[in-house]
């Protein structure tokens, strides 16, 4: 370290010390404010999580592999063969974690008292649960999930099953058509009932087994979708380009952003937010900044006149006030984070907001809110104050450097 | 090579609607190792001059040259470089960085020069024993009494080995026995390491010091005498 900065980084501590009580109040508010932009951050993180999660597990999948003209037309006569070849060895090697083939149609469900229209997936459960689109087991609320792609029960949401005046044990009618246009229907069982965080999701949503689903549609292998994860929603674009050329020309690849704009640009509109969040609460804070080390240069305006005279250049007064910011700053932050850091992570087993779950569920969220901490937010938020931070300290450390030596050591 | 030469310095000073005239086509010229007093009552110019010879403030006319360069013709770094390098100055208010210690204080300007660690503690130990402070070295300002504190602002303007020490009234705040003891110290240092003095005062008895007398009045010089130094009694 050169001598000038050496003595500057000595002196900027020291004389940060010298008024503790402002330097403790700047240093709790701006602390205050650290920990506000991540506790934020977590809450809105955690909120946009859980809305693109529950949005993945209706649609679901991170990215979606269908025949053209599916997704216009989401029937049976838009169905796909199995995955072979380089789509195959795509979806079974890294970074893609999980994949699954389903058949995806639109059905009509009828108990003895009332019928009802759904979407009715056939599936794997095995490749469905590492995919994390099945219902997990605390969500079964009676009976049993299917056991196998040849499983032909059903599992029913619990609010559709009281919709249809149906439950555990009893045969539904399921209705749908072929490739061919002919009525295809059949009885079930309702071997399970689900519960979702969002009602809306148990009205929909049916599960049985693929191949009997296949069998009753008469698609022999062909699926609906390929459905598959990487275990990251938010960087889907870094590995969903090797699925679209291994997919070729004759499938269609597609990813929850592409396949559910609103919600794409749901979480665009939150990263916004907490951006705008973050340079408000600290522009406000920049005042209270700029105004201590406005004071801390107005009662050492000798000081300064005689480092001057001393034969420090205006520019290590400059970097000398900068120092003494930087390190309120730094303080600041530590503090800050330390203080989100154990604040937050004890709450990301969850939050009870039931007593506002229809207000939750109308934005798509359940009743419980996972705060999530991200080191991300707490370096951008680092980021943003230390930036800020400084740029609000140079106008008064400017000034200081630009004093007049003799006015300054004449100054009473 | 003079130390420092002046030629017609001019230096004017709005004060409301009036112009104050500081300096008045002030020529001097003083040469390395002199002992020299600016002397003259208060507005006459004796701090305008040492300002303007220090580098510390630009005159309106004429010119100033120290140690052969010419003040005019640097830029603000410049001028603090030279500063740093070849003036120390002693003011008349102790004038100390309040959060060092006697020892960093009198190590400031070393370090900013970029000297080590440690033979700036080596030097800055020495001054502080040649000014009579060994042992205080540790000491913040507040714990110093005034006397004791000048000595410490005598000792880093010397520790950096300037050419030239520039001191402006440095006894105003110290009693009479202070008074002769940093006197004493400034004639020993001229002596020993040949530094040059200019010290402005209206005290007579730091004038008694000087082997050359320059009186000013009204921002001229008026008189500029070799004298024969007296020493301050101690009481």
């Amino acid at each position: 370290m050169s001598g000038a900065l050496a003595v500057s980084a000595r002196l900027a501590w020291r004389n940060l010390w010298r008024n503790h009580r402002r330097t403790l109040i700047m240093l709790a508010a701006i602390s205050i404010g650290v920990w506000a932009m991540i506790f934020m951050s977590a809450l809105m993180r955690g909120m946009t999580d859980q809305m693109v999660r529950n949005g993945l597990r209706t649609l679901p999948g991170e990215v979606q592999v269908h025949a053209p003209g599916y997704r216009d037309d989401p029937s049976v006569a838009n169905s796909m063969a199995w995955p072979q070849g380089a789509l195959l060895s795509a979806l079974q090697q890294p970074p893609v974690q999980a994949w699954s083939a389903r058949v995806r149609v639109p059905a009509m469900i009828a108990s003895e008292r009332e019928s009802r229209g759904v979407t009715l997936l056939g599936v794997d459960p095995a490749s469905e649960r590492a995919l994390g689109s099945a219902p997990h087991a605390d969500e079964i609320s009676e009976g049993r999930f299917l056991e196998g792609p040849g499983d032909d029960g059903i599992v029913l949401g619990a609010a559709l099953a009281r919709k249809l005046d149906t439950g555990l044990g009893k045969r539904v009618v399921i209705m749908s058509q072929d490739p061919q246009n002919n009525v295809a229907d059949r009885g079930m069982r309702v071997v399970g009932l689900f519960r979702a965080r969002l009602e809306g999701t148990e009205e929909l949503y049916a599960y049985t087994g693929r191949q009997p689903l296949q069998a009753l549609l008469n698609i022999g292998d062909e699926i609906s979708e390929v459905a598959a994860s990487a275990g990251d929603y938010r960087h889907t674009a870094r590995w969903a380009p090797a699925l679209v050329s291994a997919a070729g020309p004759q499938l269609e690849v597609k990813t929850w952003r592409e396949l559910d704009p609103y919600l794409g640009t749901m979480l665009r509109v939150q990263d916004g937010f907490s951006l705008i969040f973050m340079v408000v609460i600290f522009a406000v804070l920049s005042f209270g900044l700029v105004n201590t080390l406005a004071m801390a240069v107005f009662e050492r305006v000798r000081e300064i006149g005689l480092m001057q005279a001393l034969g420090m250049r205006p520019g290590a007064i400059l970097r000398l006030l900068l120092l003494e910011s930087l390190y309120l700053l730094l303080l600041s932050l530590v503090a800050g984070n330390l203080a989100a850091w154990l604040t937050i992570k004890p709450l990301e087993r969850g939050i009870d907001l039931s007593i506002v779950a229809e207000g939750m569920a109308m934005m798509g969220l359940g009743t419980t809110l996972y705060p999530a901490l991200a080191w991300s937010d707490m370096l951008f938020s680092t980021a943003v104050v230390v930036l800020l931070g400084v740029l609000a300290s140079l106008l008064p450390a400017w000034r200081a450097a630009r004093l007049d030596p003799v006015q300054a050591i004449n100054q009473v | 090579m003079s130390a420092v030469v002046c030629e017609a310095v001019c230096r004017t000073f709005h004060q409301g609607d009036a112009l104050i005239t500081g300096l008045d086509h002030v020529s001097l010229e003083i040469q390395p190792g002199e002992f020299l007093c600016l002397s003259g009552p208060s507005g006459s110019g004796k701090t305008t001059l040492l300002n303007a010879i220090g580098a510390l403030d630009t005159p309106d006319g004429g010119e100033i040259t120290v140690g052969g360069q010419r003040l005019g013709s640097l830029s603000r770094a410049e001028l603090a470089e030279l500063r740093l390098r070849r003036i120390g100055f002693v003011f008349q208010a102790y004038n100390l960085i309040p959060v060092l210690t006697a020892r960093e204080n009198v190590e400031f300007v070393m370090q900013v020069q970029g000297l080590s660690a440690a033979r700036r503690r080596a030097v800055a130990d020495e001054m502080l024993a040649a000014v009579g402070l060994a042992g205080l070295e540790e000491r913040r300002p507040a714990q110093l009494s005034g006397g004791q504190q000048q000595r410490v602002a005598v000792a880093r303007a010397v520790a950096s080995g300037p050419d030239l020490v520039l001191a402006d009234e440095p006894t105003a705040n110290l009693d009479s026995h202070s008074s002769a003891h940093l006197m004493d110290l400034f004639e020993q240092l001229n002596g020993e390491r040949g530094v040059t003095f200019v010290i402005a005062t209206h005290d007579p008895g730091v004038m008694g010091y000087a082997r050359r007398l320059v009186r000013m009045l009204d921002g001229r010089v008026v008189a500029d005498e070799a004298q024969t130094p007296q020493r301050m009694a101690h009481e």
